[in-house]
């Protein structure tokens, strides 16, 4: 069934240069491996299209339940360069929330 | 176990934060966090008109306002206001706060020592692009170490009630009292790391307790009232994340994991000049209201380098904005901005950068906005930059005259014509850490 990703996970973005890292949490421990499974460097880079123009990197927290995933070259060259609104990605992760998964 | 409190997430924070987290209940020490990367090249500037200033200026009388109660209740602060003239900042605040017992941590500041490291052979290259710093020498504005929790703690250590550094990082703020008070060892990684990870829980303040929390956000208490966090902190390395009961906001699994990933690089290796910390050894458990219990962390040696915070002049820009109503208001807003761009060119300017966002359809989420195709109003917002000054100003003279050479109907120009900014760029670069010595003095 496809669901848009805020109805399992919820997130929180922010800056570091031109990289915007975009944490990924579930919102019970059992959607965990459907983020994972889902929530994919290719179909994050493809969701956000020309904003991120360079690799997305997913890293796993099973610990906390949740992915960081790293947004490279995203930020039009980040803090004081940029000249986006969103120039530290502070609503990225709140953008990734309607991003259409599978879950199970 | 003792109580540290953060009061401040940067400079520009809620002034009255600090002042409740000492009047509304027990704690041992308050953390201050001051400095963004760019803040210590504007910092710079001010020392350079001024050899007083270059420190954050809402240190001084924010202790002055407290000196009563840190004295009646033997609370101690560490802050990183000192910015690049914290033997300034310390005269200022033992003016405001006479009596007190302050230190000054010293030994971050290498502004004067760049070429001296270049004359030994250190490039210094970016840690992103890989490029040299020779190649932008010339115009580098100041040059930090990120410094540890040692100096810091050793500044506690001598009685100070007042610790002010420059550019420490955010968690040894935090990491610091946890030494002072439990004398842990400098290869005490586990613990070290532990400290650490309590730091960046509550350096960014409120933004743990409530503050941008996705999760039932229209519950959360009291968000005029927010409560910033408090570490209660044990010796063996665990701790809890809290508020005082009597403040708004929230603590919880949410609020903390929110926090745990802000501004994450790899989890398994977050790199501070006083050990690396593991974030995927984190265990967290929700103990009580408002009360989240933190356990099991891990970490390894501290790295042999030391990172470089520059900050350097990367020519110019500016941003203007106009404002177009319904009907057809994204389309006139795109005419107006090909317009815009088509004079740039018949005017010979060339710039690095031309960038258009409009405002209230894909300004923050590009392709990933959903689509609205005739939105009630939207605001057209064209930046650009580049190295000529004369280049950007003539640009700040090309929206206006579109309220009447331009599609219909533009409004929203009352500003004026947008301010030309210089661009300070960031450039980071490691060093040997031997290379940084850091010492201490205290006053009063």
């Amino acid at each position: 069934m496809k669901k848009p990703l805020g109805t399992i996970a919820h997130t929180r973005s922010g800056d570091k240069g031109d990289t915007c890292n975009i944490g990924v949490i579930a919102l019970k421990p059992e959607y965990y491996a459907t983020i994972v499974r889902e929530v994919t460097p290719e179909r994050v880079k493809a969701y956000f299209g020309e904003l991120v123009k360079g690799r997305v990197e997913q890293f796993e927290l099973p610990n906390l339940a949740a992915v960081n995933l790293l947004l490279h070259e995203s930020l039009g060259g980040g803090g004081t360069v940029s000249l986006r609104v969103d120039a530290q990605g502070k609503t990225y992760g709140a953008g990734l929330l309607g991003m259409e998964i599978d879950v199970d | 176990m003792i109580r540290i409190a953060n009061g401040q997430g940067f400079w520009g924070d809620w002034l009255e934060a600090p002042v409740r987290l000492v009047e509304d209940g027990p704690i041992d020490f308050l953390v201050l966090d001051y400095l963004a990367e760019v803040t210590m090249s504007i910092l710079q500037k001010q020392k350079q008109e001024n050899p007083n200033l270059g420190y954050a200026r809402d240190f001084p009388p924010l202790i002055g306002r407290l000196a009563p109660r840190l004295r009646e209740r033997g609370i101690k602060v560490i802050a990183n206001a000192g910015g690049v003239n914290p033997t300034a900042c310390a005269r200022a605040v033992m003016e405001a706060a006479p009596g007190l017992r302050v230190a000054v941590v010293q030994g971050d500041d290498v502004f004067s020592r760049i070429d001296e490291f270049l004359a030994k052979g250190y490039e210094m290259r970016d840690m992103d692009t890989g490029e040299p710093l020779a190649g932008i020498r010339a115009r580098i504005l100041s040059a930090n170490a990120y410094i540890g929790a040692f100096p810091l703690a050793a500044a506690l250590d001598c009685g100070a009630q007042v610790v002010i550094a420059g550019r420490s990082t955010d968690t040894a703020l935090t990491l610091a009292p946890m030494i002072h008070a439990f004398g842990w060892g400098a290869e005490d990684w586990n613990r070290l790391a532990a400290g650490t990870i309590a730091g960046h829980i509550i350096e960014c303040g409120a933004q743990c307790s409530g503050g941008n929390c996705q999760v039932d956000w229209q519950t959360i208490p009291r968000m005029a009232d927010i409560g910033y966090p408090i570490i209660e902190a044990e010796s063996d390395g665990s701790f809890t994340v809290t508020k005082h009961e009597r403040a708004g906001g929230r603590v919880n699994l949410d609020t903390v994991k929110e926090q745990l990933l802000y501004e994450l690089g790899d989890p398994r290796n977050y790199i501070t000049p006083d050990c690396v910390a593991h974030f995927t050894s984190i265990q967290l458990e929700n103990s009580g209201p408002d009360r989240v219990r933190v356990t099991g962390i891990r970490g390894g040696p501290r790295p042999p380098t030391l990172k470089l915070s520059i900050s350097y002049a990367n020519g110019w820009k500016s941003i203007g904005t106009l404002v177009y109503s319904w009907p057809q208001a994204l389309g006139k807003a795109r005419a107006a901005d090909q317009i815009v761009r088509r004079r740039l060119v018949e005017l010979g300017l060339g710039f690095e950068e031309i960038y258009t966002e409009y405002f209230g359809v894909n300004a923050c989420h590009g392709p990933a906005a959903p689509p609205n195709p005739d939105p009630p109003e939207v605001q057209l917002r064209i930046g650009v930059r580049g190295q000529d000054r004369k280049a950007v100003d003539r640009f700040t003279r090309e929206l206006i005259p579109l309220v009447l050479n331009g599609p219909p109907g533009a409004t929203g120009f009352g500003e004026g014509r947008p301010p030309v900014r210089e661009i300070v760029a960031y450039w980071s670069a490691l060093i040997p850490r031997e290379e940084i010595a850091t010492c201490h003095e205290v006053f009063g």
